[in-house]
Formats: structure tokens, C-alpha cells, sequence
């Protein structure tokens, strides 16, 4: 295991009379990439920005490298940021942008010019530094950035939404670039990021947050299949939520019916929300003796998504729809038409068990 | 009060960031500039407001000098007079810049270069030309003295003439700004609803630009309201607030009357001036929204109207502007009509000779030189400074606060403040230098908003990225900062420059003999009844203020090839 890098210790940030950020404690080791991952107002721009020394916790304490570094300014910790806006200096060419930081370190022009050519190499725009950034897309900006931020060689990355303000396929593109390159410098990486895909795809564990509190802390397969709280199963991927009350031994009952769920770690009792992934729900042949968690509905609406159909369900009783996911083949296999009934069963260790919200 | 948990953390300290080196360099000049605000606009107002509640013993008498103002009818009717001209010239150039602006922007009439041009030729101007002119145009012998059927152009006529020519570009830059934002799919949208073209105008065009029209009027009439020129020069006996504290001050030494009379001259321009920022923050957010710029349609016969509209108005310009020329260029008006250049031989004359014309380019150089490092380096530390939030939000109260003190008022204070033998700043009086500090303040509000909307303009992380990257701020701000706001750092040092050639009412008050200024010249030599060399005096200032214009205009073409590489959609 990798030593501790970044120490975040009851950190708490007001605005006034608002709270941004409430008690948040974290660790994140040398060389992780962690993304802090929430919708719009969650803090975690403003935690990225403590961490950054740009404003300032009001409480808590931050330790990088084993420094204390909770009230120090940017400017005296070690740290490299690249922003949504990409924020190039627009009268500078890109050479010059790169070399920013290095330039009055006493360091050779030489060398200045050798390790800006290996920085622009490394982000594959070896044949642009004389240009103006305003010359360049939106992707070649974003990289001129991270090349920038690079240079000098800083202990931590920031990145606030790097990849929000670019078009779908330039985003794809940069997100594997950012994470190869991340793991080829073994750079300790902190990614702000609102776009659930992105912190997936990229982070070695991602940090869920929610109204200035940490939801989850894990890897990627642990926040999606064991999700801790329903705002975290909600937030990530699709889910389908049924409100019910617990009955004992693991039975369920709710307005539709009663649903079984292994008793696998249960702790809630009284009312409760049930939930499940639409592609844990398993479209079955129907049968007239009912199976285990078996619920026949009403097709209401059938999206193709190509390598698989989005089935929306309306089963007699239920509060609401129920999406499930299944192979394009099987769905026709099935006869599965909007208007027609359909079988579905819900594996009961697949059911994720969440207290009712108050 | 009960104690809950949340009070109870409240009472814990909060962490205290550490200042870098940067942040107490940075801190150490915003007190400095903050200094000389107070300096140089704070105590001096405080100076005059005490002066108001002292008899000229010097012993305190509470609100009898108003008391006193308010008893003498001369001196009341002034406030009516200043009202009525402030009124009656609102309502004729917001009526004439708003047609003239339509025009530009909503109509494809043939020379509109041209047009916009002239129009901003008054500008360049000091308020005491327009008057001059009058006298020539429409005075005892004027040249058409017949326009005006018998009504003596001295008086509230002449007056409203000459404000409505000295406020019309004023007025026309808001409306047209105001025009020109408007939003192309609006219009398509109604003309879709089959709205017709008067529905339109008053469903989306003057809705559109209302702030923009209750702006300009706010600015006309506190121009109007606070000018000096044009009534000192074609007022008659027609008295006004503006020329009541120079004749209080200047003619009878009542010093205490003049500081009353500028603490009443000052109401109505700061509640103009605070209704006006009320109004721009609602402007502002109309900006912000993304629109379509509105190409306007070729329409003949629409297009014809608005040129021949805006040739009436060019010639109203133009016609006093080639008046005061022929004024300075006669030998003797009217009996001696062949042309020469005797009456620029201003050495001739009283009022300083070429001396005070190149005083005032000495004047204007350092205002515009010095006035445009202070303002933008201010705004600069306003914007992106931390901490000292108290502070920076007076030093933005400071900046602000100019506007609404008219040129008068701010020369008379300083009179108070600067010459009280106490001060030990009193070794400035009669200097350069009180000319130089009270143009600069006199000015400053205009070219601080300039600066602060171009910071504002440039990315808010510019200096997280510096930081982070350990570059000192003063790096940043000399290689990227000032380079992107180039073309506003030029447009602040020509307004000062041009302000500073023109102005006379601020310093009328502090000029020494060895200081006198050209404006101050004209104002002296007109009072003499010199008025052909005062016209001569006043063309030179003209003729030097559009030349500087030039001269920008082809420093900003140059810089603008220069640097089109990077600021070419450097906005997307």
C-alpha cells in the first residue's frame, strides 16, 4: 500500500452563514488518481479550492507530504491546476505558456526550451508551440494546460472539471489521455468532476459528495454495485427505487405486492426503499406457477440503446415504472412490444436495501 | 438566548489564511492609491462640508448659512433656473440622440462613419465653445440672428443650445450602446406573430433600451445641471447654482456661501449618479443573456430619412464647430470680416498667452500618464487583491464617488482643504501638481469603470495559475494583464488626456498665474471681452484633443494588427 500523500482532516468551509463544506476527512494516497465526484453545489469545487490554499477553509486541517499546509497560500504549497476554462494566457504562445512557471527559476534557456518540448511532446502537440492558444481547439487547449500545470513537476494535479466545456468525442479521447498520463508520471491526482462516466472511467477511487458532505469513498465497482446511501445509487448509473416496509426475515411488502430480499447483512426495519439496477433485473418466459420476486407488467415503453433494450414496465400496484435492461436478442426473442405484458424477476441479492428518506 | 450547537461553533476561531509575500506587496499599494483618494477627494469634500456650518471667523454656526442661502431669492431662483435647464435639455438631446442613434444602428443610411464621427466632435470640446459660437450665430450681430425671431440668445436659450451640443455624444454613446445589444431573434419572433412595425417598436425595441434611456437622461442631466462653461459664457443674468459658487467664490470671497451653494449643487448630481447605478446593474444583466446581433434591412426610403436626419444634426455640429473657427479667424466681427491670425497671438492678451496652452498639454500629459497607471493599477488591486475586504470595498466607494462630485464643487474643495494654513499640503496650492491630482480625481470614475470592465473581461483563474506555478503577481500583471487590456489601458490614459485639455471647472479654482491653462485662458479672455482670441484659444484645445484622438485611433489599428494572432475569438 502507497503511503499517505494528502491528508484532509475535519475540514469545514462557510460562506457566511452557510456551510460549503462540513467535517470532511480523506485520504488520498501518492500516486491515486481520486476524483470527487456530486452535482452542481455538492463542495466539491470548493474542497479543491482548500486544497489549493485559493479560499481557505474556515475549520480543519490539511497535510500534504506529511506538511502542514492548512493556512499557507498557493503560492507556498506544491501543487499544479488546470481549469474548466483552461485559463492560457492569451497573448502568450504556447511555448511561452508552457514555460511560464519555469522561466524565473534560475534555470537555463536551454533547458527551459528542452523540457517544454518534452512537455509538449508528452501531450502529443510537439508542432504547436509557436501558436496562440486562441488558434487551437478546445482539446488541444485543454492539453496545453496539462502540459503547463506539469512543468514544474509539482507533487499534486489538480483539475477543476477539465473536460466539461469540450464536445463528447474530444472528452473521450482526453479522459484516456489524462488517466495514461497520469499513471505513466505516477503524479498524485485530485479531478472535480459532476460527470459520473468521467470519474468511472478515470479514478482509482472516487470520492461521492453530496449538500458539503463525503456520501462514499471507494473504487469505482464498489460505488456502483454497493452503493452506501440512496442518493449515492441514485446519483450513479440508473436505478429503480420502491418504497416498502419491512415485514421480518427478509420480506418485504409494498404497494404492489411483497418482494424477498437475502438477508445478507439486513439491518433496516419499519419503512424502507428497495432498489435494484435495471440490469440486474432478469426478463423471464412467463409462467403461470409464480417464481421467487416474479412481477408482470405492461409494456409502457421499449428504447432501443443498440447492443440492448431499455424496457419500461408498469406493473399493477406500483408507484412507479420499472426500467429493465436486457439484450437486444433476448427482448425479441421474448416478443417484448410496447402495449404486451411482460415477466421480469428480482434476484433477491441483487435488492439493495436503503432507509427511508426523512 | 439559548446556546445551540451551531452558535456554539460560531464561536470557534476561524483559520487564518497566510498572506504571501505577494499578498502584503499587493495590500501596501492598495493603501497607497486608497491614501490618495482620501487625500485627494475624501477630506477635501469633509473640508467643505464643515466650511458650510462656519461663519468666515471661523466659529460654528450650524445650518445658518443655509439658513441664510435659503432666505436670499437670487440665490434660490438659481436652484429653479438649474433645474429648468437641467429638464428642458434632458428632454431635447435623450429625444435627438435617441432618433440618431435608431438610426445608426437600425437603418443602413449611406456614411455612417462619417456621421458618428462628427458626432462626437463636441467631446473634444471645452462647454465654453458652444457659447461662443452662440454669441457669433445668434448674438446682437449674430449671422442669423433672425433664427431666433427677436429672443435674446443670452439667457436660458443660449444656455440650452449649448448644453444640448455639449451632452449630445454623451447621450448618444449609452442609447447606442443600449440599440445595439439588442437580440435578432426578438424581432424575428414578433415580426413570426405577425406584429406590425409599430407594435414592434414599443413592445420590443423601447422596452429593450429603457435602461439605456434612463441612463443617458441621468447623465445629461447632471451634465447640464452641474456644467459651468455655457452659462458663464452665454447666461446673461440668467444666474445658475454652477456659476452662483464661482461668482460667490471668485467675485464676492464668500466662501461660506460657495460651500453651501456646492453642498446644493451636489444633491441633484448624486441622486442622479445613484439612481444611475441602480439602473446599470439592471442593464448589465440584460447584457449578459447570449444574443443575436440584429443586422438591420436595406429600406430606402427609411434609410434616407435617418441620413437626412443626421445631416441636420451634423450641421447643427458642424455649424458651430466652423463658427468658432470664423470667430477666431475674423479680423474684427462683424465690420472687418477678412481672415487672419492676430488673435492667436494670445501673448497679447490677458489670461496666461501660449504659456497656459502649453501648461495644459504639460497638464493633460502627466494626468493622462500618471492618472492611468493610478486607476488601472487600483482597479487592478480592487479586482484581484485578497483580504482587506473592508477596505477595498471603500476604495470602490472612493472610485465611485467622483461622478457625482461636479468639477466645481471638487475645486472648491480643495481650496478649503489645501490652502487652510494647517495643512501641511498646502505647499501644493498653485502647483502642477494639485492641477495634475484634482483632474486626475476629477476624472476617475470613468476610467476606473473602463478598467474594471476590462479586468473583469480577462479569466478569473489567470492568477490561481500563476500562484500555483510560484510566479510572483507583478510577473502576471506586467506580461499578461497589461498586454490584454491594452486597448482599454489606452482608451483611459486618452480620456484623461482629452478631459483634462478641456476642462475648466475644477480648475478654475487652483490655477497660479505660472499654471494657467488654456481652458481657464478662454474662460478669462471671453470674461475680458476678448472673445475672438478666447475662440482661437478654444480651437487649439480642439484641434489638440482630436489630434490625440487620431493619433489613438491609429495606435489602437496598429496594436490591433499587432496582436490580432491571439485576440482573434480569444472570446469563445
Amino acid at each position: 500500500m502507497a503511503s499517505v500523500f494528502l491528508k484532509i482532516d475535519s475540514l469545514t468551509k462557510n460562506f457566511g452563514s452557510f456551510t460549503a463544506l462540513r467535517d470532511i476527512s480523506l485520504e488520498v494516497f501518492e500516486g491515486e488518481f481520486v476524483c470527487f465526484l456530486g452535482p452542481s453545489g455538492c463542495g466539491k469545487t470548493t474542497l479543491l479550492r482548500a486544497i489549493a490554499g485559493l479560499d481557505i477553509q474556515t475549520q480543519g486541517r490539511v497535510e500534504q507530504a506529511g506538511q502542514d499546509i492548512s493556512v499557507l497560500p498557493p503560492s507556498e504549497r506544491d501543487f499544479g491546476i488546470v481549469f474548466q476554462s483552461y485559463a492560457l494566457f492569451p497573448n502568450l504562445s504556447v511555448n511561452k505558456n508552457v514555460a511560464y512557471g519555469l522561466e524565473s527559476r534560475r534555470s537555463k534557456r536551454e533547458e527551459v526550451d528542452q523540457r517544454v518540448s518534452e512537455l509538449l511532446a508528452l501531450v502529443d502537440l510537439a508542432d504547436q508551440g509557436k501558436k496562440y492558444p486562441s488558434q487551437l481547439s478546445g482539446g488541444q487547449q485543454q492539453r496545453v494546460a496539462l502540459a503547463r500545470a506539469l512543468a514544474t513537476s509539482p507533487g499534486l494535479l489538480l483539475l477543476d472539471e477539465p473536460l466539461s466545456a469540450l464536445d463528447a468525442k474530444v472528452r473521450a479521447h482526453l479522459r484516456q489521455e489524462i488517466k495514461r498520463l497520469q499513471k505513466r508520471l505516477a503524479v498524485t491526482t485530485i479531478m472535480v468532476t459532476h460527470d459520473q462516466e468521467e470519474a468511472l472511467t478515470m479514478a482509482d477511487r472516487i470520492v461521492v459528495m453530496n449538500h458539503g458532505v463525503i456520501e462514499q469513498i471507494g473504487t469505482p465497482e464498489q460505488i456502483y454495485a454497493t452503493p452506501a446511501s440512496a442518493f449515492v445509487a441514485e446519483f450513479i448509473g440508473t436505478m429503480n427505487f420502491v418504497s416498502a416496509l419491512a415485514t421480518g426475515s427478509g420480506t418485504f411488502t409494498h404497494a404492489g405486492g411483497s418482494l424477498d430480499v437475502s438477508a445478507d447483512g439486513l439491518k433496516e426495519s419499519g419503512q424502507v426503499r428497495l432498489a435494484i439496477r435495471p440490469e440486474d433485473i432478469y426478463l423471464s418466459q412467463g409462467t403461470d406457477t409464480p417464481r421467487l420476486n416474479q412481477v408482470v407488467g405492461e409494456v409502457t415503453a421499449a428504447e432501443y440503446l443498440g447492443a440492448f433494450v431499455r424496457i419500461s414496465l408498469a406493473p399493477e400496484g406500483w408507484e412507479s415504472t420499472l426500467q429493465v435492461d436486457a439484450s437486444t436478442d433476448r427482448a425479441a426473442a421474448l416478443g417484448i412490444k410496447v402495449g404486451a405484458p411482460a415477466y421480469v424477476e428480482l434476484p433477491p441479492e441483487k435488492i439493495l436495501v436503503y432507509p427511508e428518506a426523512v | 438566548m439559548a446556546v445551540t450547537p451551531s452558535s456554539l461553533s460560531a464561536t470557534v476561531r476561524p483559520l487564518k489564511p497566510k498572506a504571501s509575500a505577494d499578498d502584503h506587496v499587493m495590500r501596501l499599494f492598495i493603501l497607497m492609491i486608497g491614501l490618495y483618494l482620501v487625500i485627494a477627494l475624501a477630506l477635501p469634500l469633509y473640508a467643505m462640508f464643515s466650511k458650510s456650518v462656519f461663519d468666515s471667523e471661523g466659529a460654528f454656526v450650524g445650518l445658518s448659512n443655509y439658513l441664510e442661502y435659503f432666505r436670499t431669492p437670487a440665490l434660490v431662483y438659481s436652484i429653479q433656473n438649474s433645474l429648468f435647464i437641467g429638464v428642458i435639455t434632458t428632454v431635447i438631446t435623450v429625444s435627438v440622440a435617441f432618433v440618431l442613434a435608431y438610426g445608426f444602428t437600425r437603418s443602413r443610411m449611406p456614411g455612417k462613419p462619417i456621421f458618428k464621427t462628427i458626432t462626437m466632435i463636441p467631446i473634444l470640446m471645452p462647454s465654453l465653445l458652444p457659447g461662443i459660437a452662440l454669441i457669433y450665430l445668434f448674438g446682437r450681430q449674430g449671422v442669423v440672428k433672425w433664427m431666433l425671431f427677436g429672443h435674446d440668445v443670452y439667457g436660458p436659450i443660449g444656455i440650452i443650445i449649448s448644453e444640448v451640443f455639449f451632452t449630445l455624444p454623451h447621450a448618444l454613446i449609452i442609447i447606442v450602446t443600449a440599440l445595439s445589444i439588442a437580440d435578432a431573434r426578438l424581432y424575428e419572433a414578433a415580426t413570426a406573430l405577425r406584429a406590425g412595425p409599430v407594435r414592434i417598436f414599443f413592445t420590443v425595441t423601447l422596452p429593450g433600451v429603457r435602461y439605456g434611456l434612463i441612463s443617458a437622461a441621468f447623465v445629461v442631466f447632471t451634465l447640464a445641471v452641474t456644467d459651468f462653461g455655457a452659462p458663464k459664457v452665454i447666461g446673461g443674468s440668467f444666474n445658475v447654482l454652477a456659476t452662483d459658487i464661482y461668482k460667490q467664490v471668485i467675485g464676492q470671497q464668500n466662501f461660506q456661501m460657495g460651500a453651501v451653494v456646492s453642498v446644493v449643487l451636489l444633491i441633484p448630481a448624486a441622486l442622479a449618479f445613484f439612481v444611475d447605478r441602480l439602473v446599470q446593474k439592471k442593464q448589465v444583466a440584460l447584457l449578459s443573456a447570449r444574443a443575436v446581433a440584429l443586422e438591420p434591412k436595406p429600406n430606402k426610403r427609411f434609410d434616407m430619412i435617418m441620413m437626412v436626419y443626421a445631416i441636420i444634426v451634423s450641421i447643427f455640429i458642424l455649424g458651430i464647430l466652423g463658427m468658432c473657427q470664423f470667430a477666431a479667424l475674423f479680423k474684427f466681427f462683424p465690420y472687418n470680416l477678412s481672415l487672419s491670425l492676430k488673435n492667436y497671438q494670445f501673448d497679447l492678451m490677458d489670461g496666461g498667452g501660449w504659456d497656459s496652452y502649453f501648461n495644459s498639454i504639460e497638464m493633460a500629459t502627466y494626468a493622462a500618464v500618471f492618472g492611468t497607471i493610478i486607476v488601472f493599477y487600483g482597479a487592478y488591486l480592487v479586482e484581484k487583491g485578497k483580504g482587506l475586504g473592508v477596505i477595498r470595498g471603500a476604495f470602490q466607494f472612493l472610485a465611485m464617488l467622483p461622478m457625482a462630485v461636479p468639477g466645481l464643487v471638487l475645486g472648491l474643495a480643495y481650496i478649503f482643504f489645501f490652502n487652510a494654513p494647517s495643512n501641511p499640503l498646502n505647499v501644493l496650492y498653485h502647483t502642477m501638481t494639485i492641477l495634475v491630482i484634482s483632474t486626475i480625481v476629477h476624472f476617475y470614475t470613468v476610467a476606473h469603470l473602463t478598467a474594471s470592465t476590462a479586468l473583469k473581461q480577462m479569466d478569473a483563474q489567470f492568477e490561481s495559475v500563476a500562484a500555483s506555478l510560484k510566479q510572483p503577481f507583478y510577473r502576471t500583471f506586467l506580461r499578461v494583464t497589461v498586454p490584454v487590456c491594452t486597448p482599454a489601458i489606452l482608451d483611459i490614459s486618452i480620456y484623461l488626456f482629452v478631459n483634462a485639455m478641456t476642462t475648466v471647472s475644477a480648475v478654475v479654482f487652483l490655477y497660479s498665474p505660472h499654471t494657467t491653462l488654456a481652458s481657464v485662458a478662454v474662460l478669462n479672455m471671453d470674461d475680458a471681452g476678448d472673445i475672438a482670441p478666447a475662440a482661437a484659444m478654444g480651437m487649439m484645445i480642439f484641434y489638440t484633443a482630436a489630434g490625440v484622438k487620431i493619433l489613438h485611433y491609429l495606435l489602437s489599428r496598429g496594436i490591433e494588427a499587432r496582436t490580432q494572432a491571439w485576440r482573434i475569438s480569444s472570446a469563445n
